[in-house]
């Protein structure tokens, strides 16, 4: 009989079990759609900024920002250093770095609010323009998803969901988190050549 | 593998108490039963609104009493229509067939327990109840329902309550309930992929899979990837609505002498959002009707399905094609007409693994053993409306013919056959062949029967004089024909497609009387009524908590192994081992 | 529950008998001369005419072997306790069938990107009548340059129906002096005419059923449409995209008339400007 798909645990004491690769593939298919969601932004920002007298004004792009890409890139080693350890058994290093990631990933959306307040403060908001439009609509979107991924990475951090060993759960979590880092600086590239 | 061992987990509880039981269920076939009444009741509504629209357009005069000022308006016949396509399109076409009969039989068709995610299930169910809700809830707030088309194209639908009534709060709502359930949607398809992937009994190849499962595999993938870009669509409208950007709205907008003060959006950016979403959305709702199809044809021809591996090339081969055709629907929008017609060829290239489906479906019927169950009846009706209506869309596909058929009752026409009918007829098959296993009686046959006859006849009467009314010129989505004079000259077309609308409607109580009695009064049925080979058929009736009880199957065939020469009973189901098969001695 | 040993033909026999009523009356009635358009106006549009035709002899053949193999393999192969012929399928069928289907359609749509063509990519001729088409909810209004074959300036501020000016000409521009508004649309016979389509609210639509043409008037946008008619007469002119609770209330007309008498209507309309 050719390969296919055993569940691993089924017979586990009788109980039905999911087997844990169910969950990377659950995520890496919700990364999937998410994806769709903002290449459907993304899609829409390249249209409107390449349309005649659409009455596109650049504006800076927040200083901050830099600081905020370096704040997340940071968060994103930290996550997968964590994951090392676990997987060596090192469970005080990993439990440390994990939560390191995720501060790292709340001081983000921080910095991400700093830049809002300097942007509101030289009154460039949500209509003012197409640019800035686009600008808070990426921000707040990736935000809400970053900050998603951080309630998780903190659930997964104190508390282990039932049905997911903790390895999975944290491949799981680091996989979002990852795609949620290269996401950011996607736009945030994107968001730099349009001004 | 980590160090970390799974934690052993206590046997898996039957939930007790009434609301975890049957209304917070994590069951995949409770949530598949809720996620079927849901698309019940929606369709019940759907269907009325529907029968009001037919009667206001051959009778817009008469004085309805339950109207305020007696006589209905244009823009509540426009709320009408919006709200009658949104429903019917997401609360049913894309719930029933693939939520509620998908969610109750993709486990057990694949061996499995239970879904991946049982919790996010239940999520998804009761997200798109909330979403119903919402949706609903525009009837009821000042202005009413949104007049915008379930299309919703902007700048109708993006300036607020000055662009018409209903355009106020109610379009408020439509975006929140589209965007609650496109959420509940993506939640779900993750469910259904994660689960076809990962969670098959040993020996349940991809290519021993029942073609049912295919088309909800697929079907979740067309999911998982377009309501995310309606999603994003949607948020931008709802900007563009009450946060004063200009997404979709261009500038130097006057409406009613009402200078927006809006900046170079561009409306043509929701249709190609939208449409790319809108058409991946129409193949959602007719595959899994395509999978019930070939399934249940199969059985009572006795016989395999002809050309199965070609069966689930074509339905990936369509999910696939699907993606790219959404310029289709707008070929007179002042889009790029070169890239019209890239679209138009694409599309006509859908014809041809839809004409294999179709080939295919014949072919299983040829040399068979025909058995005439209402199942039957229904999967064969499909064939009929699938060929009649995708044959239309050949003429729509092509933007020379579009210029004259674009928005006219043609396409009204069209999209009904293939959705409204043969979608519909999918869902009756599936709710005919699986009632016994999923409720443990049996459906009344000769109501069955009847049921069908007159929907089958009924159905072509309504929708048939649309053809003609749209060749004529006749435009769609008025709320009053007697304007125009060639228009007023169909009115006769129009009736005619009342009347049998009346009668046709009507008879669907004839199901939904066989439906309730039959849960109650239905005799009791056997494990497996109709000797079908799937694993559904191996469990009890209803299957029992994880499916299998004890018993996990492997499988060791194909799906259809119906009449295999030199075997004494006319199937073999997907579990039975090898050497309990009894031959028969002769070839 | 026997659809038993001897064949219970009713259902078989009723589903054949149905399915060849269907195909019977549907021949019939597309047909019939009276559910058909009435003659197109225009070279192009016969051209779309013949188009359509061939489509529907095309898609007519596959519905009728598609819905009368149906009935045939329904009613030959009933359960009559025969043995059933089992096969699993024939890949030669299959692609034979996938050729086949794709010579039809894609050939299909091959020759009918002529007619798309023509009025799509083709611009219109230098000396082609300019003709603004104006809509809004749910007005047509068509403009024309007047005498000195320009249009004036349009500012939407000063769009004012109730005083005259539908269009917002600003009276500043002394091109749009002598521009003609009107609610009807006139042009001369066999002379090419290009429509600007345009809107100034929500998205409409323009519609001539014997022109076999239409196109959407989106806001921001404005979309050229050009046509020749040859024959005189009165046409009348839809809006087909939903623009709001006055949809159905928009129309107008296209009336196509000699060349004097195109002359006579544009000196009487600029004498009154």
């Amino acid at each position: 009989m050719q390969r296919s798909s055993t569940q691993d645990e089924a017979k586990l004491d009788g109980a039905s079990v999911v087997p844990q690769r169910a969950y990377v593939t659950g995520m890496t298919v919700a990364l999937g759609g998410i994806l769709m969601f903002f290449m459907a932004l993304v899609s829409a920002f390249i249209v409107r900024k390449g349309m005649p007298n659409s009455g596109w004004r650049p504006f800076d792009v927040p200083r901050v920002l830099w600081l905020n890409t370096l704040i997340l890139a940071a968060s994103s080693f930290a996550i997968a250093r964590a994951r090392k350890h676990l997987r060596a058994s090192q469970n005080e290093m990993f439990r440390r770095g994990w939560m390191a990631g995720s501060v790292l990933g709340v001081f983000f959306l921080a910095g991400q609010g700093i830049a809002w307040q300097q942007l509101i403060a030289k009154d460039i908001l949500l209509w003012t323009n197409p640019s800035s439009s686009f600008f808070y609509v990426f921000t707040a979107a990736q935000g809400l998803h970053l900050f998603c991924g951080i309630i998780a990475s903190l659930v997964v951090g104190f508390r282990l969901p039932r049905r997911l060993t903790l390895d999975t759960a944290t491949e799981v979590v680091s996989m979002y988190w990852h795609f949620m880092v290269g996401l950011w600086v996607f736009l945030f590239l994107l968001l730099l050549l349009g001004q | 593998m980590s160090a970390q061992t799974l934690p052993l987990r206590p046997p898996s509880e039957t939930p007790k108490g009434f609301l975890r039981k049957y209304i917070f269920s994590t069951d995949h076939k409770v949530i598949g039963i809720q996620y079927f009444l849901l698309a019940l009741l929606a369709v019940v509504i759907g269907i009325v609104l529907s029968l009001l629209m037919r009667f206001h357009i051959v009778w817009p005069a008469a004085h309805l009493p339950f109207v305020s000022g007696g006589v209905m308006k244009p823009e509540q016949y426009l709320a009408l229509v919006t709200m009658h396509g949104t429903i019917m399109i997401f609360f049913v076409l894309t719930t029933a067939p693939q939520n509620g009969f998908g969610n109750y039989f993709l486990p057990i068709q694949i061996g499995a327990p239970e879904m991946a995610f049982p919790r996010l299930n239940r999520l998804s169910f009761w997200g798109t109840v909330v979403s119903f809700l919402c949706l609903v809830a525009a009837f009821l707030v000042p202005g009413g329902a949104p007049i915008s088309g379930w299309t919703s194209y902007p700048p109708l639908s993006a300036l607020g309550a000055i662009a018409g009534p209903g355009e106020g709060v109610g379009q408020t709502l439509w975006i929140i309930s589209i965007a609650i359930f496109c959420l509940a949607s993506l939640v779900s398809a993750v469910n259904f992929i994660a689960t076809t992937i990962d969670m098959r009994a040993p020996g349940m190849d991809l290519f021993r899979m029942p073609l049912t499962v295919w088309s909800w595999f697929v079907t979740a993938i067309l999911s998982l990837l377009a309501f995310g870009v309606l999603l994003a669509a949607g948020v931008l409208l709802l900007l563009d609505r009450t946060a004063g950007t200009s997404f979709y709205v261009p500038a130097g907008i006057a409406v009613s002498e009402h200078l927006q003060t809006h900046s170079g959006g561009s409306p043509l950016l929701w249709q190609h959002l939208f449409w790319f979403f809108g058409h991946p959305e129409v193949y959602i709702a007719i595959l899994p009707g395509m999978g019930v199809v070939s399934h249940v044809l199969s059985c009572f021809s006795r016989k395999p399905v002809f050309g199965y591996r070609a069966m689930a090339m074509a339905i990936s081969a369509i999910g696939f094609l699907g993606f790219l055709v959404w310029g289709h629907h707008m070929f007179v929008s002042g889009m790029n007409p070169y890239s019209a017609l890239t679209f138009s060829v694409i599309t006509m290239s859908i014809g041809v693994p839809s004409a294999v489906e179709t080939f295919n479906w014949l072919a299983t019927l040829w040399g068979g053993k025909i058995q005439f169950k209402s199942a039957m009846l229904f999967s064969l009706g499909f064939v009929s409306f699938f060929v009649t209506g995708g044959l239309s869309g050949i003429f729509l596909a092509q933007p020379a013919l579009d210029n004259v058929l674009h928005a006219t009752y043609y396409v009204v026409a069209h999209f009904h056959l293939v959705m409204a009918v043969a979608a519909i007829f999918g869902v009756f098959a599936a709710t005919y062949f699986w009632f016994p296993k999923m409720f443990g009686r049996m459906m009344n046959e000769t109501l069955g029967n009847i049921h069908f006859w007159i929907t089958f006849v009924g159905a072509y009467c309504i929708f048939m004089p649309m053809h003609f009314v749209g060749i004529a010129g006749g435009v769609r989505r008025y709320a009053d024909y007697t304007g125009a004079a060639y228009l007023a000259s169909l009115q006769p077309l129009h009736r005619f497609s009342a009347i049998a609308a009346f009668i046709t409607g009507a008879a669907q109580l004839i199901f939904l009387f066989n439906f309730f009695w039959s849960l109650r009064k239905g005799k009791e049925a056997p494990i497996n009524p109709w000797n079908a080979t799937t694993l559904e058929w191996v469990t009890a009736s209803p299957p029992p908590p994880g499916n299998f009880a004890d018993n996990p199957p492997i499988i060791y065939r194909g799906p259809y192994e119906y009449s295999v020469p030199g075997v004494r009973d006319d199937f073999i189901p997907q579990n039975l081992e090898p050497d309990k098969i009894i031959r028969t001695g002769q070839e | 529950m026997a659809s038993g040993k001897r064949g219970f033909a009713a259902p078989a026999f009723l589903l054949a008998l149905v399915l060849l009523l269907l195909v019977a009356a549907t021949v019939f009635l597309f047909s019939l001369r009276s559910f058909q358009a009435p003659p197109a106006i225009t070279v192009n549009g016969e051209q779309v005419d013949q188009q359509y035709k061939l489509t529907l002899y095309i898609t007519g053949a596959a519905f009728l072997l598609a819905q009368l193999g149906l009935a045939l393999a329904a009613f030959r192969f009933r359960d009559r306790g025969q043995r059933v012929h089992f096969t699993r399928g024939s890949n030669t069928v299959e692609i034979l069938l996938t050729i086949v289907a794709v010579v039809l359609f894609l050939g299909l749509g091959f020759l009918g990107r002529k007619a798309w063509a023509e009025v799509r990519y083709t611009p219109s001729s230098a000396d082609a009548i300019q003709i603004e088409v104006t809509e809004s909810q749910f007005v047509f209004h068509f403009r024309y340059p007047g005498p000195d074959g320009k249009f004036g300036r349009l500012d939407p501020a000063r769009i004012s129906p109730s005083t005259g000016n539908p269009l917002g000409i600003d009276e500043n521009d002394p091109a749009g002096r002598d521009d003609i508004v009107v609610p009807v649309l006139t042009v001369p016979v066999n002379r090419e005419i290009e429509l600007l389509i345009r809107s100034q609210d929500v998205i409409h639509n323009f519609y001539v059923r014997e022109l076999r043409l239409q196109q959407d008037a989106v806001p921001g946008i404005t979309s050229p449409l050009h046509f020749t008619a040859t024959k005189t007469g009165q046409y009348e002119i839809v809006c087909t995209q939903l623009c709001g609770s006055g949809h159905h209330l928009m129309h107008s007309f296209l009336n196509v008339v000699s060349e004097t008498e195109y002359e006579n209507f544009l000196k009487q309309k600029a004498a009154i400007q």
